[in-house]
């Protein structure tokens, strides 16, 4: 069976003249490469995947990754550069005009972040338009359109103006429009983006349910890792135009491809708003500088470390010490190891969570957090991040998957 | 010192010439145009002139009323009232006539000029200065041409109003439709729009308060320019002023001034009101046999 929608090297860059752009692309110039020297943008680079019929397929990454660009290039709002994008089976890139009103008036249909709800029209009119582009009867047409808002729970706002519409009944007009359309492909950019949490929450569900029902095929849009994890049958997680892994939601939380997608799925939100001092931990065993390498060895082997940090007066933090430093001291019966102390990695406490990655990338060993005043705080580990972030969720959210 | 004369650059002469060479060769063409909006003006005026005067108000003021409201359709019916009262109803008549006649052709030539500049940037790019030229240059040149063209009478006043009265629909519908936002025409386009359709169903109606901005523009141009018209036999109330100012009549003259504010008035609030989204008696009305078919429709539903 052939998928419902195919990308094959979907490369889509904006702006006219794009040909040396893409020879640069092609010699695997990076995205800002591209930009500085020919000043057009690389919207999506090399896309490649199947989206399978009656799918729910999230694309997610961070603003400007290229989500809406790939999406739009699904219903030929956007021509790919190059490569090829196949709805069942046919080349969305060759067809003509009329073929590609056709696709989008029949086949394909979307909804939009910001809604796109035309104020000089009432609901119903709104929810018809897709219809009356299609030439249908204006009784006909409100009739179904009426079916539609009954089924999102719009039944007594039919003559009503946008207007008078809270932003999760807008998104709920959006909904029906694209719905009554019954086509079998439904192209969302991030429809619940403008929408509070908790409206948000029950509008997935909603999606979800009305998904068991009309099993469409749907192509959902987001930068939010709860609401993809939630809705999607497969996740794909773009960067800079890129796909950087494509999959369920537990082969992806299971088996990140890369660094960037488990800094993706550990960091994405928590980053944002947790600094260092707030995740870091107290390390289970420390040494103060006036203590002996007898001790320093012993608490090593005690915790199965190689390493420790060590603290002078008033925890201020005096840099660390290396089993393979201390051994010879011992060897020598020295107990003092001031003169093996070695400078620590640290980083200040309000050093931001995304900062804090590319640190801990470049060091083998904990990092230290100290204050303002050299104070030591505690530790940062390369496991720390993913403890955050579970205790922060409390256990729901992933765990509910 | 250096002393050298520049040889003067002949602009006015090759328009002159310009101007010549179309009536030389086209003047049966002109001929057409002139007897074509000779005999419309002349029905219309006709037309209006053989309701009695009385009931003619009473259905201008019932069109304010339907436009507008209540208020409005009661001054209007008491200006009109005045200006049959002065004795001035036929030179009206016939300057309305003039003006709704050529706001009409400006609005023809004027809305889809509007449109196909925002379809192409190169007509953008030449229209603009020609949009300034014209409306910049002191109306009264326009005369020139029109009687060259033309000759002596209502159809060059037409002409010279059109020239005059076009470039504000042009500009405002320009304005207009590059101000729908972009994400409402990509929805159209998103749900199978052609370009007609995104035009139609998207930019048309949601440009329309600019678009009525320059049909209000145009009409009020369209009147102070008919009065300069009746120098080359327009006639109507401009003749009338016209000729108070040649015989320093101050009473005619004012009279004359009062009756051509009232039907700027008049004209200016209903063009105004129509696409300014305020409900209207009309709008009402409308919206009342909307909802009577859609209740009928959904019982019909419901019965099913
Ligand atoms: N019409 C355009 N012309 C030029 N560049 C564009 C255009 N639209 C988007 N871009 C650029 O292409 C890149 C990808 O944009 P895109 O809108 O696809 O990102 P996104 O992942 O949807 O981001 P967001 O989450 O903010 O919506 C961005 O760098 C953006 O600046
Ligand atoms: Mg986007």
């Amino acid at each position: 069976m052939t998928a419902k929608i195919e990308a094959k090297n979907l490369v889509k860059i904006y702006g006219n003249n794009t040909g040396e752009a893409l020879e640069l692309f092609n010699q695997g110039y990076s995205r800002s490469e591209i930009l500085k020297q020919t000043g057009l943008t690389l919207g999506v680079a090399g896309a490649n995947f199947e989206v399978a019929e009656g799918e729910i397929f999230v694309l997610i990454g961070l603003s400007g990754s290229g989500k809406s660009t790939l999406l739009r290039c699904i219903n030929g709002l956007l021509m790919p550069t190059s490569g090829s994008l196949l709805v069942d089976g046919n080349a969305v890139e060759k067809m003509g005009g009329k073929e590609l009103r056709r696709l989008r008036g029949e086949r394909i249909s979307m909804v939009f972040q910001h809604f796109a709800i035309l104020p000089n029209r009432n609901i119903i009119d709104n929810v018809a338009f897709g219809l009356e582009l299609r030439g249908v009867e204006r009784e006909a047409r409100w009739a179904e359109a009426s079916e539609a808002l009954d089924s999102v729970g719009l039944g007594d706002w039919k003559n009503k103006m946008p207007q008078e519409l809270s932003g999760g009944m807008k998104q709920r007009v959006g909904l029906a429009r694209a719905l009554v359309m019954e086509s079998d492909i439904l192209l969302m950019d991030e429809p619940f983006g403008a929408l509070d949490a908790l409206i948000r929450a029950e509008m997935q569900e909603e999606l979800l349910t009305l998904q068991r029902e009309i099993k469409k095929t749907v192509v959902f849009v987001t930068h939010d890792l709860d609401e993809a994890l939630r809705l999607g049958d497969r996740i794909a997680i773009m960067r800079d135009g890129a796909i950087e892994q494509i999959g369920t939601a537990d082969e992806i939380l299971a088996e990140p491809a890369n660094e960037y997608v488990e800094q993706f799925l550990t960091g994405i939100d928590v980053s944002k708003i947790l600094d260092a001092a707030s995740i870091s931990k107290w390390p289970r065993e420390l040494v103060r500088d006036s203590e002996s390498v007898s001790v320093a060895l012993h608490r090593m082997k005690k915790t199965d470390t190689d390493y420790l940090f060590v603290t002078g007066q008033r925890r201020k933090l005096v840099g660390m010490i290396t089993r393979d430093d201390l051994l010879p001291l011992s060897k020598k019966r020295q107990t003092s190891f001031k003169d093996v102390i070695r400078e620590a990695n640290t980083i200040p406490g309000d050093t931001i969570m995304r900062d804090v990655f590319p640190e801990l990338r470049h060091s083998e060993r904990a990092l230290a957090v100290v204050d303002e005043n050299g104070r030591f705080l505690g530790v940062i580990t390369h496991n720390t991040l993913v403890e955050s972030l579970d205790e922060r969720k409390g256990g729901d959210g992933i765990a509910e998957l | 010192m250096l002393n050298f004369s520049l040889p003067k650059l002949e602009i006015g002469e090759a328009i002159e010439w310009l101007v010549r060479w179309i009536i030389a060769n086209l003047s049966v063409i002109f001929d057409v145009i002139k007897n074509i909006l000779n005999s419309i003006t002349g029905a219309l005026n006709d037309g209006l002139l053989a309701i009695p005067t009385i009931i003619l108000i009473i259905i201008f003021a019932l069109g304010v009323w339907l436009l507008t409201s209540k208020t409005t359709a009661l001054l209007s019916f008491t200006g009109l009232v005045l200006i049959w009262n002065i004795g001035l109803w036929p030179q009206m008549i016939s300057t309305l006539v003039l003006v709704v006649v050529s706001v009409v052709i400006a609005l023809l030539i004027g809305i889809p000029t509007g449109i196909l500049m925002t379809r192409s940037s190169k007509l953008e790019t030449a229209m603009r200065p020609v949009l300034d030229f014209m409306q910049t240059m002191p109306p009264f040149v326009y005369l020139i041409p029109a009687v060259m063209l033309f000759g002596i009478g209502v159809v060059p006043g037409l002409f010279a109003t059109i020239i005059f009265a076009v470039p504000p629909p042009v500009r405002l519908t320009y304005l207009g439709i590059t101000q729908v936002p972009e994400d409402m025409k990509e929805m159209a386009v998103a749900f199978g729009a052609s370009d007609r359709q995104v035009l139609r169903k998207v930019e048309l109606p949601l440009s329309l308060p600019s678009i009525m901005t320059g049909v209000n523009q145009c009409i009020m141009l369209g009147i102070s320019m008919v009065v300069i018209a009746s120098m080359i036999g327009a006639g109507g109330l401009g003749a009338e002023v016209m000729r108070a100012v040649n015989r320093l009549d101050l009473a005619h003259g004012f009279e004359s001034g009062l009756a051509i504010v009232v039907l700027a008035i008049v004209l200016d609030r209903v063009s105004r009101n129509i696409g300014s989204g305020k409900t209207t008696p009309a709008g009402r009305i409308i919206e009342y046999l909307k909802k009577h078919r859609k209740a009928k429709l959904e019982s019909r539903v419901s019965q099913i």
